[in-house]
């Protein structure tokens, strides 16, 4: 009788198991009706209060929303580039050991390596440099920065790879301007559905 | 050949110490039977004096414990860089990854996230911004899917050949992973229907961050905060993550604690100096976020040395674009395809396993597999795949991958 009963148990088991294979195939394809419909709210959660988003909310968008106040210069960033960035990225900003920073204008220099991507020649937006050195570096203390640091710093390798002047200012207003000469190689993804490859 | 290698140095280690050990295993025995306690038992045994007990039938076995073990004999691993760790593909069956062998693509480390302190903040173009805790997540409508996650920085070759499918593409893993729908929340917090994109932002140390397309959030997106069972593994995520069906691995953002609708992409350092790729023609392609199908024969491959005789060629076959329909392997180098047998299930978007019986006569040649995906796509060999590219390699590399086998049964790797 037990024998019996133990072979029944776990043969529901296995048609259970199978049910819910089929479900999560139809769930897959996001035909699964749920038991009961979503109300409109569940109710989970609670309102996010303005001052702990702006806390979290550093990002910067191409057109410059995001930027807080401040300037930075060139020079100012030489500095800050020289005590908090060479160590990583190379004295001019070209010779790493991490990733290069700087383009090499002259092609015929034996530093130019395959592995070329700079913020002068891969980089297709100057504000991505501002939003990704304010939340992200330096490597060993990411998000040590001060605003006004990361402005330098943006000015300073902006004018290294040759995309601005040394004297320009670089601040909310200045910096979605500058022109970025990869932008143009930036195509969206043209591979599709089907047999052609790409 | 490298395991048997293991096995017979272990088994010598065993011999040696046995004799000088034999005393040691009879008074553990002992201490069982004059405490009758399972436990100190266990504890007076040490799994290496247990693996040389010669006849498990004369010894009593190690009673139930709290946590399951991998056999000791067993060492799968993952094959760690400095910035990821590939899975050990040659060493698994089936089709699930182990929690502990997914592999890994981390940009400053593994965060140590306090799970009572989790918050996942939600704004941007919505009509409530809203904080949703991990136990908040947890109370919503769950969903469980099975599916691959990959790297789209996947192909590596070698000129020798001496490359295993760790080393080849390691960096693709599959688990069943269990959240809440992303457009459950998208629903919650009242989402702009102008909004076209959205900022995920992890909480580790590089703060990552990857733009999504909205309509990729209503589709199929998934906060994941369990794999295979249990809470997501922290090199997976822990305790919240992104999932993305059949998308490239780094936007499915590990340790998400923001989420901001946009009306367009922010243009963040990892979608747009990295995870693009030149197509030729001066071009980078960028948000090209699906993995195309791909395959690779798992066993036999390097450092395998098979016999003449029987052998079961396996595998394992995916495509972000849907579900695989057909496997094809070539045993001679390309001239002519038979279909694979693909196990059941075969899921969207999932790694697919295959198997494909084969009576080599010992000459040599070369095996080879390639997928062929539910819109038709058919993986390329790496010369076409090259060409469709203008010559450049990088991201979403997926080319056929060859094994040569030797006449004395060594496989290699070879590029095709």
């Amino acid at each position: 009788m037990i024998r019996s009963g133990l072979v029944v148990s776990i043969c529901a088991f296995f048609l259970v198991s199978f049910t819910s294979l089929q479900s999560q195939t139809t769930h897959n394809s996001g035909s699964l009706a749920d038991t009961l419909d979503y109300p409109k709210s569940f109710g989970f959660g609670r309102p996010a209060t303005d001052r702990e988003i702006a806390v979290l909310d550093t990002d910067v968008r191409p057109d410059g929303k995001g930027l807080p106040a401040g300037s930075g210069k060139a020079a100012k960033g030489k500095l800050v580039y020289a005590a908090k960035c060479s160590g990583c990225h190379g004295v001019t900003g070209i010779e790493g050991p991490n990733d290069q920073l700087v383009v090499i204008k002259n092609p015929a220099d034996p530093k130019v390596k395959a592995r070329n991507k700079t913020i002068g020649n891969y980089w297709p937006y100057s504000t991505t440099v501002f939003d990704y050195i304010k939340r992200a570096m330096p490597f060993n203390q990411p998000g040590s920065l001060t605003d006004q640091e990361v402005y330098d710093l943006t000015a300073f390798l902006l004018h290294e790879n040759g995309l601005i002047r040394a004297e320009e200012v670089i601040d909310a207003k200045t910096l979605p301007k500058v022109v970025m000469p990869a932008r143009d190689f930036f195509v969206p993804d043209d591979r599709k559905d089907g047999p052609e490859v790409r | 050949m490298r395991d048997k290698k293991e096995d017979k140095s272990l088994i010598t280690e065993k011999k040696i110490s046995r004799r000088t050990l034999l005393g040691g295993a009879a008074t553990a025995a002992v201490v069982l039977a004059q405490t009758a306690s399972g436990k100190s038992f266990q504890a007076a045994l040490t799994q290496s004096e247990l693996l040389w007990i010669e006849d498990p039938t004369k010894v009593p076995g190690v009673p139930p414990g709290t946590l399951g073990t991998r056999s000791p004999f067993e060492k799968p691993v993952k094959a760690p860089s400095d910035i990821s760790s590939r899975t050990p593909l040659q060493d698994l069956f089936g089709t699930i990854t182990p929690s502990d062998l997914h592999f890994e693509r981390n940009h400053n480390g593994v965060p140590a996230i306090d799970p009572a302190k989790y918050e996942l903040v939600i704004h941007g173009m919505v009509k409530k911004p809203m904080v949703f805790n991990l136990a908040d997540l947890k109370r919503f409508p769950s969903v469980s899917r099975i599916a691959f996650l990959e790297c789209s920085g996947n192909y590596r070759g070698a000129a020798d050949g001496k490359i295993t499918p760790q080393q080849i593409c390691g960096l693709t893993s599959q688990s069943e992973w269990t959240g809440v729908k992303l457009s459950t929340l998208f629903r919650e917090v009242g989402v702009d229907p102008k909004s076209t994109w959205f900022l995920a932002e992890g909480g580790d140390a590089a703060v990552m961050t990857r733009s999504v397309p909205v309509q990729k959030g209503w589709e199929d997106a998934i906060l994941a905060y369990a794999q295979n069972g249990e809470a997501i593994r922290p090199e997976q995520g822990y305790p919240v993550r992104l999932f993305l069906p059949g998308w490239e691995g780094n936007i499915n953002v590990k340790w998400i604690r923001r989420i901001e609708l946009s009306d367009q992409p922010y243009q963040t350092r990892q979608e747009t100096s990295k995870y693009t790729e030149a197509v030729g023609g001066g071009k980078i392609r960028q948000f090209s976020f699906t993995i195309d199908a791909r395959s690779i024969i798992t066993y036999p491959s390097y450092p395998n040395r098979v016999e003449k005789g029987w052998i079961e060629i396996r595998g394992i076959a995916w495509s972000g674009r849907g579900k695989v329909v057909r496997v094809e392997v070539s045993t001679d180098a390309g001239k002519s395809w038979q279909p694979a047998a693909l196990q059941d299930p075969v899921l969207d978007k999932a790694h697919t396993a295959f198997r494909y019986l084969w009576n080599w006569n010992g000459q040599p040649t070369e095996i080879l597999s390639r997928t062929v995906d539910e819109t038709g796509y058919t993986q390329p060999f790496l010369k076409d795949l090259l060409a469709a590219r203008g010559g450049n390699m990088g991201y979403h590399f997926n080319p056929v991958t060859a094994w040569y086998i030797q006449g004395d049964g060594q496989v290699l790797f070879k590029a095709t």
